[in-house]
C-alpha cells in the first residue's frame, strides 16, 4: 500500500520541531524505519510529518562525567562502529548487531527506537537494564526521565504530545561492569521472539547489582527481580525457576514457548555475565 | 513551512534530477514511476524483503522506507547505475555462473547489498555474508548459491592473480553481465529484468 497524503516540513532546530508538534496530528520523522512502514500500511496517517534529520548536533556520542551521552539522531550503524560505546557502554554495543538489518541500521536512530518503544525492541530493554535516562525536550525546555519511569505501556511512553527525545544517557562501564545480551529471532535482524539484556557488577567471584530486562514478553521491557536476586546468589537454575514472566501469545510464539525460551536465554546470558571482561 | 508537494533536486546515478513530488511518495516509487528506473523492485513495502535496496549518499538503504523528498540534495545510486559503471560486473557474472538467481526479482537488491559488504577490506566468512545479507529475501534459490557467489567474488577480489585468471577464462559471462545494463539512466527496463 501507499501512505495517505500528508504535509511535510523540515525542522532546523529542536525548538522549531517542538513548535510544529503543536499542529494537529503531527509526527516526527527520524530514521523512519518503523514510521514509514506503518505509513505504507496505513496503520498511521498523520496530517504532518516533521523531518528532524537535518537537525544539527543531535548525532554525537560523548563521555560526560560518569555518563555516556548518545544524541537522539545517532544512527544504529554509527553506534555499531563506535569505539566509545564498545569501551564505555558494552551492553549497547552488544545489542547493536541484533537491531534490524544493515540497510535498516544505516537509517534507524537510537532516539527513534526509544521514543517508539516497540515491545520487541532491543534498546528500551538495554536502557532499563543500565538504569539509563532519556533527555526529553518539550515546550517547557529540557528534562531527564529515568528509563524506569519512561516505558509506560504498549508503544506508550512518558513523552507528551509536544515532546521529543533529544538524547539518551547511560552510566559509563567500569572495570567491574559485566554485561550480557541474547535474543532469539526467526531470522537474524528480525524482531525478537524473546530477548534479554543484562548487566551486573563483579564482586570477587560473585555478581552484585544484577539487572535483567526481557523484551518481546509483554507491553514493555520487563525486569525479573526474583531472578536477579537468585543470579546474584550464584544459582543460575534457581534464577531460571524464579522467572516471573507471563508473556502473552503473539504471532511468533505461544506464551508458554516464550516463557521456556526466556529460561534458555537466561542460562546463556548468565554465562556471559560470569566472563571476565 | 509545510507542503504536500515539494520540488527536489538530487543526483541519480550521477545525473542531476529536478522533479516535483508528493511528500508521501517513497523513494522506490519515485525511482520507478517518475524516473522509469524499474530495476529497484517493490516487494513488501515495509522494510522486510530488501528488494528495493539502493544506495543513498554512499550507504545502502531500503528505498521503501525513505521518502523521495528526504533525498533532496542527495546522491542516489540504483542497480542501473551500479551496473552501467561496471562496479558489479564480476558479482553479476558470479551470480549467473553459480545460479544465484532464478526469477531475478530479488537480484538487484541482492547485488547492491552484497557489493556493500564486498567494498570492505578482507574476505568475509560465510557467516558474515549470511549476517550481512539477512535483510534480503530470496524465495527461489535457498541462499546457498548466493553465498557461494558472494564468497567467490570476495576471494577473487582479494587476490589479483585469481581475478585476472577468472576474467580471462570467462570473457563471455563478464561481457554479458556488462551488456545487460547499458543505456541512458532514465530509460525503463534497462536492466533487462522481467517487470
Amino acid at each position: 500500500m501507499k501512505p495517505a497524503p500528508f504535509a511535510y516540513a523540515r525542522a532546523r532546530t529542536v525548538d522549531e520541531a517542538v513548535a510544529l508538534l503543536g499542529e494537529k496530528d503531527a509526527k516526527l520523522l527520524a530514521g523512519g524505519q518503523s514510521l514509514i512502514a506503518s505509513l505504507n500500511m496505513r496503520l498511521s496517517a498523520p496530517a504532518l510529518l516533521i523531518d528532524i534529520n537535518g537537525l544539527g548536533g543531535l548525532d554525537g556520542i560523548a563521555k560526560k562525567g560518569d555518563m555516556i551521552e548518545i544524541g537522539a539522531l545517532t544512527r544504529h550503524a554509527s553506534a555499531e562502529r563506535s569505539d566509545m560505546l564498545a569501551q564505555h557502554a558494552p551492553l549497547i554495543a552488544r545489542a547493536m548487531p541484533h537491531i534490524g538489518h544493515v540497510a535498516i541500521r544505516n537509517r534507524g536512530t537510537l532516539g527513534g527506537s526509544i521514543a517508539l518503544a516497540d515491545p520487541a525492541a532491543e534498546l528500551p530493554a538495554c536502557l532499563l537494564t543500565l538504569g539509563g535516562e532519556i533527555e526529553v525536550s518539550g515546550p517547557k525546555g529540557r528534562r531527564s526521565v529515568k528509563a524506569d519511569d519512561f516505558f509506560k505501556g504498549l508503544f506508550e511512553t512518558a513523552l507528551g504530545p509536544q515532546d521529543m527525545v533529544t538524547a539518551i544517557r547511560v552510566p559509563a562501564a567500569d572495570k567491574d561492569t559485566r554485561t550480557g545480551f541474547a535474543e532469539l529471532a526467526r531470522r537474524h535482524g528480525d524482531y525478537a521472539i524473546v530477548g534479554l539484556a543484562a548487566s551486573a557488577k563483579a564482586d570477587g567471584k560473585n555478581l552484585k547489582d544484577v539487572r535483567l530486562a526481557f523484551f518481546g514478553v509483554g507491553a514493555t521491557p520487563v525486569r525479573t527481580k526474583k531472578s536477579e536476586a537468585a543470579l546474584a546468589g550464584g544459582d543460575v537454575e534457581a534464577a531460571v525457576t524464579a522467572l516471573d514472566l507471563d508473556p502473552p501469545d503473539d504471532v511468533q510464539a505461544t506464551g508458554a514457548a516464550k516463557r521456556h525460551l526466556a529460561g534458555v536465554l537466561l542460562r546463556r546470558v548468565a554465562k556471559q555475565l560470569m566472563e571476565a571482561r | 513551512m509545510s507542503e504536500r508537494v515539494l520540488d527536489i533536486a538530487l543526483t541519480v546515478n550521477g545525473e542531476p534530477i529536478a522533479e516535483r513530488v508528493e511528500a508521501r511518495k517513497t523513494l522506490v516509487d519515485f525511482l520507478r514511476e517518475d524516473l522509469g528506473l524499474t530495476g529497484s523492485h517493490v516487494g513488501c513495502e515495509h522494510g522486510v524483503c530488501g528488494a528495493c535496496t539502493v544506495r543513498v549518499n554512499g550507504t545502502i538503504v531500503r528505498a521503501c522506507l525513505m521518502l523521495a523528498v528526504q533525498c533532496d540534495g542527495g546522491r542516489v545510486e540504483t542497480i542501473e547505475g551500479l551496473s552501467d559503471s561496471g562496479e558489479l560486473a564480476d558479482l553479476q557474472a558470479a551470480f549467473e555462473q553459480r545460479n544465484a538467481l532464478q526469477c531475478g526479482y530479488c537480484t538487484p537488491g541482492m547485488l547492491t547489498a552484497a557489493q556493500d559488504l564486498l567494498k570492505r577490506a578482507g574476505v568475509p566468512s560465510r557467516e558474515d555474508i549470511r549476517a550481512h545479507m539477512s535483510g534480503n529475501y530470496c524465495r527461489c534459490t535457498g541462499y546457498h548459491a548466493i553465498v557461494d557467489a558472494i564468497e567467490s567474488v570476495a576471494q577473487a577480489r582479494s587476490s589479483s592473480s585469481f581475478r585476472g585468471a577468472s576474467t580471462a577464462s570467462e570473457p563471455g559471462i563478464q561481457k554479458r553481465a556488462l551488456d545487460s545494463g547499458s543505456g541512458a539512466s532514465r530509460r525503463p527496463g534497462m536492466t533487462g529484468e522481467s517487470r
